[in-house]
C-alpha cells in the first residue's frame, strides 16, 4: 500500500451530534494516531517496518499538516526507537511507539526494562510473522513474546476498537497505581490497513475522560533528584519484582473502571477483557483473539441457523489475563475449541499460547469443557467460515466423546 | 516558518551559559558526585564523573549506561549522585540522551513544565560507546535541536564484567578475552578505534567534539563546561588509566594518563564548530616544541602489555608514529592524500 493511501483521511460526515464525534473512513493504524494527537502525545519515535508503520506515516503527516505537535523522532533502529521514548516518559512526558515482528524483536532489550521501570509507554504493535522467512502477514508471535515482562497487551478486532482501547490504554498505563506499558495489537493487513467507519471523539470527550500524565515524586528532573534503577541483587531484586507483580494485579481494577468510565461518557466499549458473542446457551464454544472475529463470528451465525448451539468468546486483553471472565464464560460449554494464530512449538500438547493459557485458567472448575487445540491463519493466511465451522466441529465431536484429541494440536488448512 | 515558530524554536534551544574556569582555585567547592559508590581504588572514570557533575552543576540530568559507572557507582540503597541520575541500557547512551532532551523539551514547549535549560548528560564506557551503542550515538549526533552531550568514559575494556577486550582496547593487550598463551602471544589483534574523530568527521552538524583525559582536570571540567554551553548534541571522549583492568598500582593513574598523553598514544584535542584545536602537549608536539616519550615507558608501567616483546613495543611505537608523522591531521585523521 502506498504511503499516500494509508495516511488519507477521508471525512465521511461530520454529524456534529450530542456527542461531538466525527464519522471517519480510516485504518487501524490511522485510528491510533488519532489517539495520538487527540490524547496530546508529547514524544513519539518512528522506525520503519511494515505493516504498523502506517500509524507513523499518519502521525507524520498530521504534524506536517499542523493538526498535532510533539518531538517525532525517527530513530536509527528499533532499539533506540523503544529507549528514546522510555527515557521521555521517564522525565514526564506522554510517549507512543510501535513496531512488527522481527522490530519487535530488535527492541527487546527496551521492551523488558520499560515494563521493570514502571513507565507507561504506550505501543502498537502492527502483528506480524516472525524473520525467517521474511513474511509479512499476521502472527500474533511478536506481541505475546513480552507476555511475562509486565506488558499489559490487548488485541482488537476493529479501527474503532483500536481507538477506543488505546485512549482506555493511556488512562490505565499512567494510573499511578499501574504505571506499566501497555501494547495494544492490530492484526497485519487485517486492521492496520483495512478502511472502516470510525467514530473519532471531540478534544472534549477525551480531555474529560483521560486525566495528564503525572509522574509525581517519580519523575527525573532536577528539582527531584533522585537516582532511578541503581544496581540491585539478591537483597532487593525479589522484592522489586514482587512491586511489577502486584502492579500487574492491581491493573485488572483499573482497566474495569476505565472501560466502566469510557461507557459513561462515549457509550460505547462494552465488557473489558473478554467480547462474548452468542454465548448464553452456547455448548460449545470458539475462543481467538483480533480479526479472527470477523470470519468466526461469521460461521457461528450460520451454524446457529442450522440449531447449533455455538458461540464466541473473543480475549480482548491477554496481560492481564481474564481468568475469571473465561471462567465464566466458558464454564458452562461442553468443549471449547480455541483458534491460536500463534505457535510455541514444543509446548504442551504443541499448542498455542492462548490454549496453554486458556487451559491453565480453566484447570481450577469442577466441571470444565474439553479443549481443543488448534492453530490457523499464520503468515495472514484467511480464516475463512468454512475453517470456522470445521474447526466448531472438532469441538463438537470431543464434546460427544468423538475421535478427536484434547492431547494434540490440529493445524487448520495447512498443507501436510 | 512563521515568526512565532522561529521564536519558539530558539527558546528552546538555549542552554545554561557555563564560562571556563580559568585555574583550580576557581573551580567551587560543592560536589554533586559524592560518597556512596564503591569504585576501585585510583579509578579514574570516577574522577571523571565528580569533575563531569562540578562541570555541569545543580540544574544536570545524568544518563549512565550500563558499565563501571553503574555497577560500583549505583548499588541500591546508596546512590552518590546529588543530581538526577538514570540508568540507561548498555547500547543506549544516544538514546538516553536524546529521550530525556526531547522529553524535557516537549514539556517546556507546551507549557507542562516550567521553562528552563536543563544539562542532560550520558556516559557510557568504551563498551557502550564505542562497540554496542555507537549507532545510537552517532543518531544523536545528528539530531541538532536536542542539547545534550555524551561523554565517553574509555578505560579500554569491559573492566565491569571482568576485563574483556573491546574495540577501544590497545593492540596486543592482555585480557581475559585475550589472554596470552603458549601458542600464541598477541590474542587481540585490532587497533584502536579513533572514536573522538571519527564522530567528529561523521557529524559535520555537531558543534563540539573533544578527548580529555583527568590528568588534566581543569582542561576537562571546562572541555564539559563548553559541550554543554554550546548548544546542540556534543561528544567528549576521555582516556580513562584503570588499575584492574592495566593492572599497576593505584597511585600511578594520574601520571599513566600523563605519559599516554605525553607518548601521542591519547591526542588532545577539541573539534569546536569545525575547527580543530590541538591542546596541551599535544599541541606541542605537532608544534615540535615537545618530543614525544616512547611508547615502551607507557607500555612497561602496565601487566596488561607484560607479555610483550621487543619486536610487540616496536610495531606499537611505529602505529604511533605514523598517527603523527603520517596522517592528514596529525593525531586526528588517520588518512593521507594519496
Amino acid at each position: 500500500m502506498s504511503p499516500a493511501k494509508a495516511t488519507a483521511v477521508k471525512r465521511v460526515e461530520a454529524t456534529g451530534g450530542p456527542s461531538g464525534e466525527t464519522e471517519e473512513l480510516i485504518s487501524g493504524s490511522e485510528a491510533i494516531a488519532h489517539v495520538c494527537r487527540l490524547a496530546d502525545v508529547d514524544v513519539i519515535t518512528a522506525y520503519p517496518i511494515r505493516p504498523y508503520d502506517t500509524v507513523m506515516q499518519c502521525v507524520s503527516q498530521m504534524i506536517s499538516n499542523g493538526d498535532f505537535d510533539c518531538e517525532f523522532i525517527v530513530a536509527e533502529s528499533e532499539h533506540s526507537q523503544f529507549e528514546i521514548v522510555k527515557h521521555a516518559s521517564a522525565v514526564g512526558a506522554r510517549v507512543f511507539c510501535g513496531s512488527s515482528g522481527v522490530g519487535w524483536f530488535y527492541a527487546f532489550e527496551a521492551l523488558a526494562v520499560t515494563a521493570g521501570l514502571r513507565l507507561p509507554m504506550v505501543a502498537m504493535v502492527g502483528n506480524r510473522a516472525l524473520d525467517d522467512p521474511g513474511a509479512f502477514g499476521v502472527e500474533h508471535n511478536d506481541a505475546l513474546a513480552v507476555r511475562d515482562l509486565g506488558w499489559m497487551l490487548a488485541w482488537v478486532s476493529t479501527a474503532q476498537e483500536a481507538l477506543d482501547t488505546a485512549l482506555i490504554a493511556y488512562r490505565v498505563a499512567e494510573d499511578p497505581r499501574v504505571f506499566l506499558p501497555c501494547a495494544i495489537s492490530c492484526d497485519g493487513a487485517f486492521l492496520t490497513h483495512s478502511q472502516a467507519i470510525v467514530n473519532v471523539p471531540s478534544q472534549e470527550m477525551v480531555d474529560g475522560f483521560l486525566p495528564p500524565y503525572d509522574r509525581a515524586e517519580k519523575q527525573l528532573h532536577p528539582d527531584n533528584p533522585i537516582t532511578i534503577a541503581p544496581q540491585a541483587n539478591e537483597d532487593w531484586l525479589m522484592e522489586m519484582r514482587r512491586q511489577n507483580d502486584m502492579a500487574a494485579r492491581r491493573a485488572r481494577d483499573v482497566i474495569i473502571e476505565a472501560y466502566e468510565d469510557f461507557g459513561a461518557k462515549f457509550g460505547r466499549g462494552g465488557e473489558p477483557f473478554i467480547e462474548r458473542y452468542m454465548m448464553e446457551d452456547a455448548e460449545v464454544a470458539l475462543v481467538g483473539m483480533g480479526t479472527l472475529a470477523m470470519p468466526v463470528k461469521v460461521a457461528v451465525r450460520k451454524m446457529r441457523e442450522q440449531g447449533k448451539k455455538v458461540g464466541f468468546t473473543r480475549v480482548r486483553w491477554f496481560r492481564p489475563f481474564p481468568t475469571q471472565e473465561l471462567q465464566d464464560a466458558l464454564g458452562g460449554t461442553k468443549a471449547v475449541a480455541v483458534i491460536d494464530r500463534d505457535y510455541s512449538f514444543g509446548s504442551t500438547f504443541y499448542s498455542g499460547t492462548l490454549t496453554n493459557e486458556l487451559r491453565s485458567a480453566l484447570y481450577p472448575l469442577e466441571s470444565r469443557p474439553k479443549i481443543v487445540s488448534t492453530i490457523a491463519g499464520l503468515g495472514g493466511r484467511e480464516v475463512t467460515a468454512d475453517n470456522v465451522i470445521e474447526i466448531a466441529g472438532m469441538a463438537f465431536d470431543v464434546a460427544e466423546g468423538g475421535d478427536v484429541s484434547e492431547e494434540d494440536t490440529y493445524w487448520i488448512g495447512v498443507r501436510e | 516558518m512563521a515568526e512565532a515558530d522561529v521564536q519558539n524554536l530558539e527558546d528552546f534551544l538555549a542552554t545554561q551559559v557555563l564560562d571556563p574556569w580559568k585555574g583550580p582555585k576557581k573551580v567551587p567547592a560543592e560536589e554533586y558526585f559524592t560518597s556512596g559508590h564503591r569504585t576501585c581504588q585510583g579509578c579514574e572514570s570516577a574522577q571523571l564523573m565528580k569533575l563531569m557533575a562540578k562541570a555541569g552543576g545543580p540544574r544536570s540530568i545524568v544518563l549512565g549506561a550500563t558499565g563501571c559507572m553503574y555497577v560500583a557507582n549505583t548499588t541500591y540503597y546508596s546512590t552518590p549522585w546529588q543530581i538526577p541520575w538514570m540508568h540507561t541500557q548498555l547500547g543506549s547512551t544516544g538514546s538516553a540522551a536524546t529521550g530525556t532532551a526531547a522529553g524535557l523539551r516537549a514539556l517546556m514547549r507546551k507549557g507542562k513544565m516550567k521553562k528552563e535549560p536543563i544539562n542532560v548528560i550520558a556516559v557510557c564506557g568504551d563498551g557502550g560507546g564505542v562497540d554496542m551503542g555507537l549507532s545510537a550515538i552517532s543518531a544523536a549526533l545528528q539530531h541538532t535541536q536536542y542539547n545534550l552531550l555524551i561523554l565517553l568514559y574509555d578505560n579500554e575494556s569491559y573492566a565491569n564484567t571482568d576485563i574483556q577486550v573491546s574495540g577501544s582496547s590497545p593492540y596486543g593487550a592482555n585480557t581475559t578475552f585475550s589472554t596470552p598463551g603458549k601458542a600464541r602471544r598477541i590474542m587481540h589483534r585490532r587497533w584502536k578505534k579513533n572514536t573522538a574523530a571519527m564522530l567528529a568527521a561523521g557529524h559535520p552538524e555537531c558543534k563540539y567534539v573533544a578527548t580529555v583525559c583527568t590528568a588534566y582536570p581543569v582542561e576537562a571540567m571546562n572541555s564539559v563546561r563548553k559541550a554543554l554551553s554550546i548548544g546542540g548534541p556534543t561528544f567528549i571522549h576521555s582516556l580513562d588509566p584503570c588499575p584492574k583492568g592495566w593492572d599497576y598500582d593505584p597511585k600511578y593513574s594520574h601520571e599513566l594518563g600523563e605519559i599516554a598523553v605525553e607518548t601521542g598514544i591519547w591526542p588532545l584535542y577539541e573539534v569546536e564548530d569545525g575547527k580543530l584545536k590541538m591542546y596541551g602537549r599535544s599541541k606541542r608536539i605537532v608544534s615540535g616544541q615537545f618530543k614525544r616519550r616512547p611508547v615502551r615507558e607507557y607500555l612497561e608501567r602496565q601487566g596488561r602489555f607484560a607479555h610483550f616483546t621487543d619486536e610487540d613495543i616496536e610495531f606499537f611505537q611505529a602505529k604511533t608514529d605514523e598517527m603523527w608523522e603520517k596522517w592528514l591531521l596529525p593525531g586526528v585523521i588517520p588518512f593521507a592524500e594519496a
